[in-house]
């Protein structure tokens, strides 16, 4: 499935735009992390809880459990949100 | 992997280790809310070049370079947005890679909450014994072990998940306003075995089983009036430092004032009683001499009504002792006289282990100041820096 990545996460992935494999969030987050090793942890902390200013989106919806079944047509935005200063 | 090229110096073939030695200079690394720098300086520590910024945009609470190797460097990051990590550099900075398994918490057991790190805010390198190994301390409160360098992290000892350290720890609530913080982690340098650390809140802690077990070393330290002294979680220990000259000596920069212990008592000593009273003996860091266990420097700030955490009366200083604490002297020549209202964090101010010893501290305004005099003239090394978070002297 398509998995959108924004600007802060870029550093791991050097595009905008990559694929990734699971029947789960879950699963398409730890294919992302073999891919691009580390991007998962500065998504989702040790407990598996997707961290305070990250918003994953599945086809426009927002979804904060990992167990999120997916399809494989399912498209996945991973959102920095804008706080700090 | 997140990696990174500095490029700021054009790959060469290795220099042979005379080579090195001949060309070693000082370096002062500076961690800010915004990325990190290294300072090089010159043989007289006169002129410096900055080299940065490195992570632009993350906050990165320490940077650390390992003594035992003279080349790698660890720097404790993260960004506002994105969890922590730590990112390390075996070529003096050129480079860098992130760890492969940054600090965390162990995972919590079905229906329980579980911790999560914030931010590594301390870094510490191992006994010089022991190659390799980095202890690391975070927000919220957790101890932590490398033993590879820095690539890989565990948790270490069982304060992590101790329900007596737990305790004592409090909530994220109880801690400074950024969150509660483990630092001050102490190896001595006689004995690996041998450790110290404290929590901002939860006091100072004392291991002599290699971080099997810990406990509590407060003898001595005042808390917040009202509260009970014998309660670990009322303890806030700022900075602690152990002094190379004599490792049976630590002084501490507290909360409630300035202490020294002299081991194997475990009574803690106020010698800041005897700063001035319109100054106070209230601040973040304390500096230890590299040879003088009866020399140390601090930085008070205003700890008075609702804590400004600023210069006393906008007036920054340095105030010095040559006597372990009996008497203390004001270092403030070259510093702005008036009208400065910024302060020095607890890991922003260290010394190098030159003689005449160089000390420098970074500002919450950003700004770097050194002294090549053991502090009687200061002198302005940058301006227009991040906040500064923590500030360490080394040589590459």
């Amino acid at each position: 499935m398509k998995v959108l990545i924004p600007g802060a996460l870029r550093s791991y992935t050097d595009c905008s735009q990559t694929d990734a494999g699971g029947a789960t969030l879950a699963a398409a987050l730890a294919d992302l992390d073999r891919r691009y090793a580390g991007i998962r942890f500065r998504i989702v902390d040790e407990q598996d809880r997707i961290r305070r200013h990250v918003r994953i989106f599945i086809n426009g919806e927002q979804v904060r459990e990992l167990a999120q079944p997916l399809d494989v047509n399912d498209e996945i935005i991973i959102v920095q949100a804008l706080s700090g200063g | 992997m997140m990696t990174t090229d500095a490029g700021t110096r054009p790959a060469g073939r290795r220099r042979s280790p005379a080579a090195r030695a001949r060309s070693r200079h000082p370096v002062v690394l500076v961690a800010t809310r915004k990325g990190a720098w290294l300072f090089h300086g010159d043989a007289d520590r006169k002129a410096w070049r900055a080299d940065g910024p490195h992570f632009l945009g993350h906050v990165v609470s320490h940077l650390v370079l390992d003594p035992r190797d003279g080349r790698t460097l660890l720097a404790a990051a993260k960004t506002g947005h994105l969890g922590p990590t730590v990112f390390r550099s075996t070529d003096r900075g050129r480079t860098w890679k992130e760890a492969e398994r940054p600090p965390a918490f162990a995972k919590a057991a079905a229906g329980e909450a579980g911790r999560a790190v914030d931010h590594t805010f301390w870094l510490a390198p191992g006994h010089a014994d022991e190659p390799g190994t980095w202890y690391a301390g975070t927000s919220p409160q957790g101890l932590f072990r490398s033993q590879d360098g820095g690539v890989t992290w565990a948790p270490f000892s069982s304060i992590n998940d101790d329900p007596q350290y737990h305790k004592w720890m409090g909530t994220v609530q109880d801690g400074t306003p950024d969150g509660p913080k483990l630092h001050s982690i102490i190896v001595d340098p006689r004995d690996r075995e041998h450790l110290y650390f404290a929590m901002s809140g939860g006091g100072v802690h004392e291991s002599v089983d290699g971080g099997q077990t810990f406990r509590p070393l407060l003898n001595g330290l005042a808390v917040v009036e009202g509260f009970d002294g014998s309660e670990p979680t009322f303890h806030d220990p700022h900075c602690i430092r152990l002094c190379p000259g004599n490792p049976d000596r630590l002084y501490q920069q507290n909360h409630c004032g300035i202490y020294r212990i002299d081991r194997p008592s475990d009574t803690w000593q106020r010698i800041g009683d005897n700063m001035p009273k319109r100054v106070g003996d209230i601040g973040f860091p304390m500096v230890v001499h590299p040879r003088d266990a009866d020399a140390v420097w601090v930085f008070p700030m205003d700890g008075t009504s609702v804590w400004p955490r600023t210069s006393p009366e906008g007036k920054p200083a340095v105030y010095a002792t040559r006597n372990a604490g009996k008497t203390w002297r004001r270092l403030d020549d070259g510093l702005p006289q008036r009208q400065a209202w910024w302060t020095v964090k607890r890991q922003a101010m260290t010394a190098d282990a030159q003689d005449p010893v160089g000390l420098y501290f970074g500002t919450t305004s950003g700004e770097l100041w050194m002294s090549g005099d053991e502090g009687r003239g200061w002198s302005c090394m940058a301006q227009h820096l991040p906040e500064i978070y923590a500030v360490e002297a080394a040589e590459l």
